[in-house]
């Protein structure tokens, strides 16, 4: 396979013979105090207001506390048990569910789809496993992070989440704290199966190393989300708050196979100094009566690259299908820049589709009115861009969207002057 | 309060302030009058430390200390207010959270402690009554989809819950109807004290029916060229601006 070359990124040749492919979970503490810790990362974490403990665990110090977040962990996991939801890692599921992981695993997203999905396949050694069985509403947000050790599952990651008829889960992923990571590259799969009437519901808050102000290092994000409505009914809603990696290129897509179908995706990517962001979604309509919604808010700061790329396909077989898409773009500076390539692909003439988008600056009329009541320009520009993204950040259940205004507010930081 | 001597300013090397005194004691309501393009915005733009004008000489003294170097953010925060001519929209910010920015950011600057959550809302709803405004603010956002006469009682709403020393009018009385003017007006009379200062700057005399002025000043051409009682209002309804120039 080839490199795709298409995204609007400038990405050096990676280097494959040299990323270590399978490490070791290793137990070693990085650090063996938070003094040791970059004092930047630290003033973050005191931002966000996250726990000193929780900071170590993130940080990569060495704790005691991890005894309380597994037995925690096992008491929430109980409760689930108890409902018949299964929620592990993937590893555990291989070997407990043969059955649903033979089933399910690449049915969503082959091996074949594209260069990173080839690479996952073919590398990937664990991630996390998600079943709701039928008629069960999931009770509680199911996140990456309670499972503390899963933490550095590394750079090939899969993710695998099957919801039976009639169920209902949100899937949490990712952490609004500065993770550390010495992988340069994740290159992660993510496969959602919606069964009839069930819903699935997954957020993201992406905050990898973005590379310091001259922009070198950081992450490169390259991960194959796809989520499949494979039911009546079915619904799929993605959210997305990606501020992090030096280069984001990813589209969280859904397959509306069933009829009635419904997929809405809404995100919120905010680039600063050198980060490169080329990221949306694909709709695929093949159902009859399927809808999607589409609403993507792109920031841009710095010297930054943010890019909308989205497909809306409606096949032949699809009668009455209907989409709605918005993208707005924020310029905040001079040297930034905002692309949108939305695709739009139709095949039945019953279908509608809409698609609308707004390309502003903020103004300093704006800015002055917040100053005049008493707001700093950078909290003013903050305040400002919450609103922008306000509709996205809506949509994230309510502890992450706290964190979310918080997170974003310090991505704009350095962004004045 | 406020002492402005001899100032000039510059906007794009064209000099729109030829040398404006003034001075405002507390408890006192100055009117500034003038035909368009006098300088009467840009007055209290300056007033308030909008950048894009070049102060190229004089001074403007707000209780006794020289507030040319400050920003305008701690301008407002020592207690100037301004309501402008047009009030911008802040799309998705709630008028919740952007007082609660604004109360913080004043108390952060004076070391003092903001309301709690509790008292804060209660405070919203006062203030709301105060200033007569009907429908409820605190799930709106920042002038989004207010009419004209929304956004400048919004100002109104946004003072009161300030708190300024020295509140500053610009043209909050243009594009309102009569009962808009009315409750702007009845909203400054209620939170009039003899310790705050108010300069409101129109165009028209009707304003000062309603809110009267101790003193009425005639800007024209950069210059303030004439001072006088209200009286000298009526008369400039009257005869105009002509007879002045």
């Amino acid at each position: 396979m080839e490199h795709p070359s298409w995204a609007h990124i400038n990405l050096p040749p990676i280097d494959y013979q040299s990323i270590s492919y399978y490490a070791q979970p290793s137990d070693k503490a990085k650090y063996e105090s938070l003094d040791e810790v970059e004092p930047e990362i630290l003033e973050t974490f005191n931002k966000l207001g996250i726990p000193l403990e929780e900071q170590k665990i993130l940080a990569g110090v060495a704790v005691d506390a991890v005894i309380d977040s597994v037995s925690v962990h096992t008491q929430f996991r109980d409760k689930l048990e108890k409902m018949g939801i299964l929620f592990c890692s993937f590893s555990e599921a291989a070997r407990d569910y043969p059955d649903l992981v033979k089933k399910y695993l690449g049915s969503v997203v082959p091996y074949t789809d594209n260069y990173y999905a080839a690479l996952n396949s073919a590398v990937f050694s664990d991630g996390s496993f998600v079943y709701i069985p039928k008629n069960v509403r999931c009770p509680m947000e199911l996140s990456t992070y309670f499972r503390i050790n899963a933490i550095n599952t590394g750079q090939f990651e899969r993710t695998l989440i099957i919801a039976e008829d009639n169920s209902y889960v949100s899937y949490l992923e990712g952490c609004t704290a500065p993770m550390r990571d010495e992988n340069q590259l994740h290159a992660a799969v993510v496969e959602l199966i919606a069964l009839d009437n069930a819903e699935i519901k997954y957020s993201t808050v992406q905050n990898w190393y973005p590379g310091n102000k001259e922009g070198k290092g950081g992450i490169y994000n390259f991960v194959t989300k796809r989520g499949l409505c494979k039911g009546n009914g079915s619904k799929i809603l993605w959210t997305q708050v990606e501020t992090g990696s030096a280069v984001t290129w990813k589209y969280p897509s859904t397959i509306l196979k069933g009829n009635n179908s419904v997929s809405e995706f809404y995100s919120v990517a905010v680039t600063n100094n050198f980060q490169q962001a080329d990221t949306g979604t694909k709709m695929i309509h093949i159902g009859k009566n399927t809808k999607s919604t589409i609403i993507s808010k792109g920031i841009s700061l710095g010297k930054s690259s943010n890019a909308y790329r989205g497909l809306v396909r409606i096949a032949k077989t699809a009668e009455n299908a209907r989409n709605f898409s918005q993208c707005d773009s924020l310029l905040i500076g001079s040297q930034c820049a905002a692309h949108t390539f939305p695709y739009i692909d139709v095949h039945n003439n019953t279908a509608i589709v809409e698609h609308e988008a707004t390309t502003s600056k903020i103004a300093d009329d704006q800015i002055f009115y917040c100053n005049q009541r008493g707001l700093k320009t950078e909290d003013a520009i903050a305040l400002i861009v919450n609103g922008f993204a306000k509709e996205v950040l809506n949509k994230l259940p309510l502890e992450f969207a706290m964190e979310a205004h918080k997170l974003i507010a310090i991505s704009m930081e350095g962004s004045v002057g | 309060m406020l002492t402005i001597k001899d100032l000039h300013v510059s906007i794009d090397g064209k000099e729109i302030l030829k040398g404006v005194n003034l001075t405002v004691n507390p408890g006192e309501i100055h009117a500034i009058m003038g035909p368009n393009g006098s300088g009467k915005s840009t007055l209290s733009n300056v007033i308030a430390g909008r950048d894009v004008f070049e102060v190229t000489q004089g001074e403007i003294s707000f209780l006794g200390k020289n507030i040319l170097p400050l920003t305008p953010e701690d301008r407002a925060c020592e207690g100037i207010f301004l309501a402008f001519q047009y009030p911008v929209e802040i799309p998705g910010v709630s008028m919740t959270n952007f007082m609660k920015a604004a109360i913080e950011a004043k108390h952060a600057y004076h070391g003092t402690t903001p309301p709690s959550a509790g008292e804060f809302l209660q405070m919203i709803k006062e203030k709301q009554q105060l200033v007569g405004m009907s429908q409820s603010l605190t799930g709106r956002a920042v002038n989004e989809g207010f009419s004209g006469g929304e956004k400048k009682k919004n100002d109104i709403f946004q003072m009161a819950m300030l708190d300024p020393k020295l509140a500053i009018l610009d043209e909050t009385d243009s594009g309102l109807d009569i009962d808009a003017l009315k409750t702007v007006a009845e909203g400054v009379n209620t939170l009039k004290t003899n310790d705050k200062a108010f300069i409101v700057i129109t165009h028209y005399q009707r304003l000062l029916d309603y809110i009267i002025p101790d003193f009425v000043h005639v800007l024209h051409d950069g210059k303030i060229v004439k001072s006088g009682d209200k009286s000298l209002a009526l008369e400039l309804e009257e005869k105009g601006y002509d007879w002045i120039k």
